[in-house]
């Protein structure tokens, strides 16, 4: 053992396993480690349990549901994916989503006519300009996006409530082209789910094989080693806050288009699910590592929880216990089986020597 | 300035770390000085507050602020060691939600007395605190990440203890005893307690070597672990000390509002990292002390009952929070800036003679 590995205590390895064991453990490893399959065998696990309990779980009704419940948060994960990446956290998306669709309602009121592809460029474009202000403010500031993103929260949701200074907007204030997004099916799939999967496949893409977005996971493994080697650091995360608020604004124009009603607390709370999503996903919260496919799964998985409770006739209650039970899971899980590849890797290098 | 001309001695550094120091002692002079204008903000604040809001220097108003404020200043005060170690704990306004059901569940149906009913419950929070400590320490998982999941967690539990109901039948001696002033003023007795916990967790901080190993984990975990301070159980006992405080701050609402119910302090743990960060303490350990955070907690408390007395929303009133918070990490490292930089200028005036 070196001098370095006594530095963290907790880090205790035990034997190196031996011969065949070693083997067959590295196979069952692999296959946990890519986060993305173990998710879809929860998720499917899940589905299975629920359907076989009642069968109207997967029903084309339910299914609809399901896809329509999950497409919002599913956007949020993916645009905090990018964030958290970077070893960065936005806290304030849900106050964004509620600023967002709030204006989006005041926008049809002001002027009814406007066409919806205006109004979700506003949108976005509005989402996007938030997230330059907490973008802004932490590359001014030099400190950890956390306390900004914290403050943002407070600061735009606070603009919202002086905004909305108690008003409502109802469903019958905005055109019905706009709230046909909301319900709308194309071939049977809501067409907010096809937004959300347009909007992880390209994210996703992008992280995986463009230049910059391999950079992205540089800097969050180690930021000055980042700089070092040429990555300008501060427009990178500047740009990365810039998207997650231009995601979390189209998530806040969808979220008017679905439900109808807003009031200034649209959103309240959401952050945390978000976070949540995202590291049940498998992203890790410091940074360096996940994909948007893993937190969309993760997303998606939460939601699906949801709605097989109520399916399975456990008390609805239990559904906020058992996300918190997940997320200490899957960051326990992600840690176990670090140390066991740290722990193999190790032997092996002892083995060679 | 003593250290001023210690630092700026051009040994043979190079311009980067030059500029690294001279960035790192203006911001620790602006840091030392901080707890004395949070201080400063305060009373300013109050002062404006008591001339130009009506109602606000009065007995019964003064008597309301500082209920309201009992909650979050208790919280403040086991979250600043826990900030000052490099660590954080989401989940304490959970801790409380719960602490609270489970009382009113007691209360309900297990006969128990109230005394034996409080002892429990602080123990109950210690040991919600155990288990983060545990995650945390035992298992070397991220705080923020832990206390994010059981922030979820103890919430739902609280919502599985209780459902949507809530108890409310505590004897009317207990919930009045909450609330009451210490006799010939209009402080409420609940003010001492919270001094006494401010004095203790203020003593280890600063007066004890304990308090200083704080300072060292929060600056470097190894560092302090090689200088024979033992880290994880430092932190695991500050997770425990948390959730006992959590478990005091659940009795008092219960009491406060004589409602024990599954939504009890929800959100609170982030007005709680606000006066935390507003008080001074920097969110990456290592630098703060006890008198920002109280200062901080008591400016939180006066700018946001001023303007609810001047007739400003209540909801509206969360930019005033998001403002300063953003106010109070801006500008040290604004003001840093600026005082490296002039310092930079003054040494390329009148360069040191060989």
């Amino acid at each position: 053992m070196s001098l370095t590995d006594t530095g963290t205590p907790h880090r205790r390895t035990g034997n190196p396993p031996t011969g065949a064991g070693r083997h067959r453990r590295g196979l069952t490893e692999r296959l946990l480690a890519v986060r993305e399959l173990s998710l879809l065998l929860a998720l499917g696990a899940l589905i299975l349990v629920t359907t076989l309990r009642n069968d109207r779980f997967l029903s084309g009704q339910s299914v609809k549901d399901l896809l329509l419940g999950c497409a919002i948060l599913v956007i949020l994960a993916v645009g905090q994916t990018l964030v958290i990446v970077t070893r960065n956290v936005d806290l304030s998306v849900g106050s964004i989503l509620g600023l967002v669709a709030f204006a989006t309602g005041s926008l049809f009121l002001a002027a009814p006519g406007t066409p919806w592809p205006v109004a979700v460029l506003l949108g976005v474009a509005l989402g996007a300009g938030c997230g330059a202000v907490n973008g802004g403010l932490i590359a001014v500031a030099k400190v950890p996006a956390l306390v900004i993103t914290l403050g943002t929260l407070y600061a735009f949701r606070g603009i919202d409530y002086y905004w909305a200074s108690g008003r409502q907007i109802n469903a019958a204030d905005m055109p019905r082209s706009f709230l046909r997004l909301g319900n709308q099916t194309v071939l049977g799939v809501p067409l907010l789910f096809l937004a959300a999967v347009v909007v992880v496949a390209v994210v996703g893409y992008y992280l995986r094989s463009y230049r910059s977005g391999r950079e992205l996971y540089a800097i969050g493994s180690e930021p000055a080693a980042a700089r070092l080697s040429g990555i300008p650091v501060g427009r990178r995360v500047f740009a990365v806050f810039v998207a997650n608020g231009a995601l979390a604004g189209l998530a806040g124009v969808l979220y008017a288009a679905r439900f109808g009603t807003l009031d200034a607390a649209a959103g309240t709370g959401l952050e945390l699910q978000v976070v949540a999503a995202a590291v049940v996903g498998g992203v890790a919260i410091f940074g360096g590592s996940g994909s948007a496919y893993g937190a969309a799964l993760g997303a998606v998985l939460l939601t699906t929880i949801g709605s097989s409770l109520a399916v399975l006739r456990i008390d609805p209650f239990w559904q906020q216990a058992v996300v918190g039970a997940l997320i200490l899971a899957a960051i326990g899980l992600d840690r176990l089986l670090a140390l066991r590849m740290a722990a193999r890797l190790r032997g092996r290098s002892a083995h060679g020597a | 300035m003593a250290h001023d001309s210690l630092y700026a001695a051009p040994s043979s550094s190079s311009a980067e770390t030059e500029r690294r120091t001279g960035r790192l002692t203006g911001l620790r002079g602006v840091l030392g000085s901080w707890d004395v204008a949070v201080v400063v903000a305060l009373v300013v604040a109050a002062l404006l507050a008591g001339v130009s809001v009506e109602s606000f220097a009065t007995g019964r108003n003064v008597q309301f602020l500082l209920l309201d404020l009992v909650p979050l200043a208790m919280l403040a005060l086991p979250m600043t060691l826990i900030v000052i170690t490099g660590e954080i704990d989401l989940s304490v306004a959970s801790t409380v939600g719960l602490c609270s059901t489970v009382m009113g569940q007691l209360w309900l149906s297990s006969g128990l007395s109230l005394e034996l009913i409080c002892v429990l419950v602080v123990l109950l929070g210690a040991v919600l605190g155990a288990v983060n400590g545990v995650f945390v320490t035992g298992f070397g998982l991220p705080s923020l990440a832990v206390t994010i999941g059981t922030l979820a967690l103890y919430r739902g539990l609280s919502f599985v203890v209780l459902g949507d109901q809530a108890v409310a039948d505590f004897p009317a001696s207990w919930t009045a005893a909450a609330v009451r002033d210490i006799p010939g003023t209009s402080i409420p007795v609940a003010v001492l307690p919270v001094l006494l916990l401010a004095l203790v967790f203020g003593v280890v901080l600063h007066a004890t070597a304990a308090g200083r190993a704080l300072y060292a984990m929060g600056n470097n975990d190894q560092a302090a672990t090689f200088a024979g301070v033992s880290v994880a159980r430092t932190k695991f006992w500050l997770f425990v000390a948390s959730g006992a405080v959590c478990g005091l701050v659940g009795i008092f609402w219960t009491l406060r509002y004589a409602s024990a119910r599954g939504d009890n302090a929800t959100g609170l743990e982030l007005t709680v990292v606000t006066a935390v960060l507003l008080g001074g303490v920097s969110i990456f350990g290592g630098r703060g002390g006890l008198l920002g955070v109280v200062a901080g907690v008591l400016l939180l408390g006066v700018l946001r009952n001023a303007l609810q007395l001047a007739d400003v929303d209540a909801n509206a009133l969360t930019i005033v929070t998001g403002a300063l918070l953003v106010a109070s990490v801006v500008l040290p490292n604004a003001v840093a800036d600026v005082r490296a930089r002039l310092h930079r200028r003054r040494q390329r005036a009148n360069p040191v003679a060989p």
